[in-house]
């Protein structure tokens, strides 16, 4: 009972102390993965609406392929980008490694396949609606996917959101390749993991109290928007 | 149509743009990879700024186990290792890997455990005697197990007690594969023996019941060295920075910083740096 | 609006289709028709619910493809160019967005020059009474304003042949009655309709030629007021008597 009234209190503390250390680790982790989440819905939500409106050979494989990397374990694909970006790896040359940028890709990986799932069962779902019409006024392939994501743009808020949930939320990815840096690479979820491992949990658990609220907050926002967009087109 | 996917990449490139960071390619900075003990003491947030100060290059630490920290060096992912396994460390520049190698500090390990002390071992001064008791009393011990200083610590500890380990463990010898604080966080909460360095020791804050119970022997010196990684091997490695980083720990300035760090008044490096 | 259809060089009628059939999960819904549709005639598809007239409907515009057997226009329709058929279904399918923006939508994919779409929307709507409610959403119109949207969106396109599949079906009577008139004025403007329905009074309302179609098959073509008057077909006469057995 101690420990989460200290953590409480504690959290309050640093907020309201706006510490600028905090702030700084706040900044990056909302930079990261925001960033991340950009790039891995402009490329995931073309990619989800193609598979949901073409037929080729192998769909079905496809489709359980890609709602299976939702489950990509974070770590896995740190390391993985961790031996790409190695100075002994094949895109060395690139000096990422320990930066943001390096951080940003990881999670564009992670999230991507999220976002592209879920975006493809929604817009399934609206393909079979829309189909015959789309298709009788001589819209086909890219113009009926692309015209579909429009439509349906606010429900693929969701997907976006289980993205950045998972961006936001993951620890592995970003310590392997961004290892942590005091100053440069240091954001919410590592900083818990590294005051967890100091042993300084109620720190550790403010951060996390911050870290949860924030999503909250974002999560809000976007549901919001949704529900008056939704009041406003039907 | 067009127009929104027109903005839409514009968008992302914006975004990658964003997220790359400007001011790296300007600033003057060095990669260090070094051990938790180092990061978690405290001891860098304390010498960084002023070797910054002094030289206005930035050193970017990243903290892993000893055994990562020497592999980190053999890819070419830092520029300079600072590490405590001297075994290690001579197989390292002994296989090319560093240039530079400079022994630069010590610190101790202690022999942590539960107030109640199962094996009995509390207020003793041999490392060896204390952890042929524990073996023998079948006492709950947490290992790191991670290829750390502290782990390669650990076993020729062991092995010196006259104990081979690998063969010996039971289920009460825990490895937890895991860095110094997580480890004395297992230790804390079932209550078990650990082998910690002072200074990881002294900044650790979840205690639980546990306390010091060996200190002081002679064996539980423990030495700390810092090289370059040869930058015949990796072209990319800086090296005059590096070597700047170097020669200021083991300059008098450097060697002072060590000695005036402090946890509640305890001194927990000692510099030992001898030229020559 | 009174705008005459957009005639290519070669008129996209007749259309022909020779032994046509349809196979779905085992069932036979079209079965081995062969008919040609020509320039002039209001064509109703009269049938009972379960008849084909939707699956036959969809084969004729291109949305489904027959098992077996062949469709085939006079003139062949480029992907890429402009559709010179349109259709309107039963339940109507609007893009969330406004309801002048929906129009727009089709006349871009018509390839329609940007700066005439606006003006050429507008008219559309004007035509089918839906200018006033042009910037709503169309997604919250009622049934019957949706279903005068779709009309205004196919006439917009100008199309030689207008397919309608059961318009009217889901619409309270008033809005049944105004969508006629919408029809009615479209064929008026030289384009050609195909249209299915169930209900014997609009078919004799509307129709010029009745092509009367029963489990897959075309039991009877016949102008309208013969077909009415004095119907071939034993089914046919069931039918307007009320007598068919709804499969």
């Amino acid at each position: 009972m101690g420990v989460i009234v200290d953590t409480f209190r504690g959290a309050f503390a640093l907020l309201v102390g706006l510490d600028a250390n905090l702030l700084e680790i706040v900044a990056l982790s909302l930079q990261v993965s925001l960033s991340a989440v950009a790039i891995a819905t402009a490329l995931a939500l073309p990619l989800g609406a193609a598979i949901a409106v073409s037929k080729f050979r192998g769909r079905q494989t496809v489709i359980v392929i890609l709602n299976a990397l939702m489950g990509l374990p974070p770590v896995v694909v740190g390391l993985v980008v961790y031996l790409m970006l190695s100075r002994a790896g094949p895109l060395g040359d690139l000096g990422l490694l320990f930066t943001p940028s390096a951080m940003v890709i990881a999670q564009t990986i992670l999230i991507l396949p999220i976002i592209a799932a879920l975006a493809r069962q929604a817009v399934e779902d609206a393909w079979r609606e829309y189909q015959e019409q789309l298709r009788s006024l001589g819209a086909g392939g890219w113009t009926a996917a692309l015209t579909l994501v429009w439509d349906i743009r606010f429900s693929l808020l969701t997907a976006v959101l289980a993205g950045l949930g998972r961006a936001a939320a993951e620890v592995g990815a970003v310590m392997i390749v961004g290892g942590n840096i005091d100053g440069v690479t240091r954001v919410m979820t590592t900083t818990i993991a590294l005051e967890t491992s100091k042993g300084d949990l109620p720190l550790a658990l403010g951060l996390g109290v911050i870290l949860v609220t924030l999503v909250l907050l974002l999560n809000a926002g976007a549901y919001t928007l949704k529900e008056a967009a939704q009041r406003r087109y039907g | 149509m067009d127009l929104r996917r027109r903005a839409l990449l514009a968008a992302v490139a914006l975004a990658a743009a964003a997220a790359a960071t400007p001011a790296a390619a300007q600033q003057k900075f060095i990669t260090v990879a070094s051990t938790t003990s180092t990061e978690q003491s405290g001891l860098f947030k304390h010498l960084l700024p002023l070797f910054e100060k002094q030289t206005g290059i930035t050193v970017r630490v990243v903290s892993v186990g000893t055994g990562q920290a020497l592999d980190m060096g053999r890819r070419g992912d830092a520029d300079v290792v600072f590490v405590h396994d001297p075994a290690a460390e001579k197989k390292f520049v002994d296989e090319g890997s560093g240039v530079n190698y400079k022994q630069v500090m010590y610190n101790d390990f202690v022999l942590i455990g539960p107030k109640s002390d199962p094996a009995k071992i509390a207020g003793g001064k041999d490392i060896l005697a204390a952890l042929k008791k524990v073996e023998g009393a079948k006492a709950p011990f947490v290992s790191r197990a991670d290829k750390s200083g502290t782990h390669a610590a650990e076993l020729r500890y062991w092995k010196s007690a006259g104990i081979d380990i690998a063969t010996q463990k039971g289920p009460w010898y825990k490895e937890t594969g895991s860095g110094m604080g997580p480890a004395l966080n297992t230790a804390s909460s079932m209550g078990g023996y650990i082998l910690a360095d002072r200074g990881t020791w002294l900044s650790f804050k979840n205690r639980g019941d546990l306390a010091i119970l060996v200190e002081g022997d002679q064996k539980l010196f423990n030495q700390y060295g810092i090289m370059l990684v040869n930058p015949a091997k990796h072209a990319h490695v800086k090296q005059d920075l590096g070597n700047a980083f170097i020669d200021w720990v083991v300059s008098p300035a450097g060697q002072k910083a060590i000695a005036e760090y402090k946890i509640g008044g305890e001194q927990l490096f000692f510099p030992n740096y001898k030229s020559g | 609006m009174g705008e005459e259809p957009m005639r290519a060089p070669t008129s996209l009628l007749p259309l022909r289709l020779e032994e046509v059939s349809f196979v779905a999960a085992g069932k036979t819904i079209i079965d081995r028709v062969s008919l040609a549709l020509e320039n002039g005639p209001r064509t109703i598809i009269l049938g009972p619910n379960g008849a084909g007239k939707s699956v036959l409907m969809r084969l004729c515009h291109g949305l489904l493809a027959p098992t077996s057997g062949r469709i085939e226009w006079a003139a062949r329709e480029r992907p890429g160019e402009r559709r010179r058929q349109a259709m309107v279904f039963q339940r109507p399918v609007m893009l969330r967005r406004s309801a002048i923006a929906n129009v727009v939508y089709a006349l871009k994919l018509a390839g329609v020059p940007r700066a005439e779409r606006q003006a050429q929307a507008r008219r559309a709507l004007e035509s089918v009474g839906l200018a006033h409610l042009a910037g709503g959403s169309a997604r919250v119109l009622s049934g019957g304003e949706q279903q005068r949207l779709a009309l205004a969106r196919a006439w917009a396109l100008r199309p030689e042949v207008l397919f309608l599949d059961e318009p009217t079906a889901s619409l309270d009577p008033s809005a049944a009655a105004e969508v006629e008139r919408i029809i009615l004025a479209i064929r008026d403007a030289g384009t050609k309709i195909v249209m299915s329905t169930h209900n014997l009074g609009q078919a004799r309302r509307l129709g010029d030629e009745i092509l009367f179609l029963n489990q897959g098959r075309v039991v009877e073509r016949a102008p309208v007021d013969r077909f009415f008057d004095q119907p071939a077909a034993a089914e046919a006469a069931a039918f307007i008597k009320g007598e068919l057995p709804w499969t």
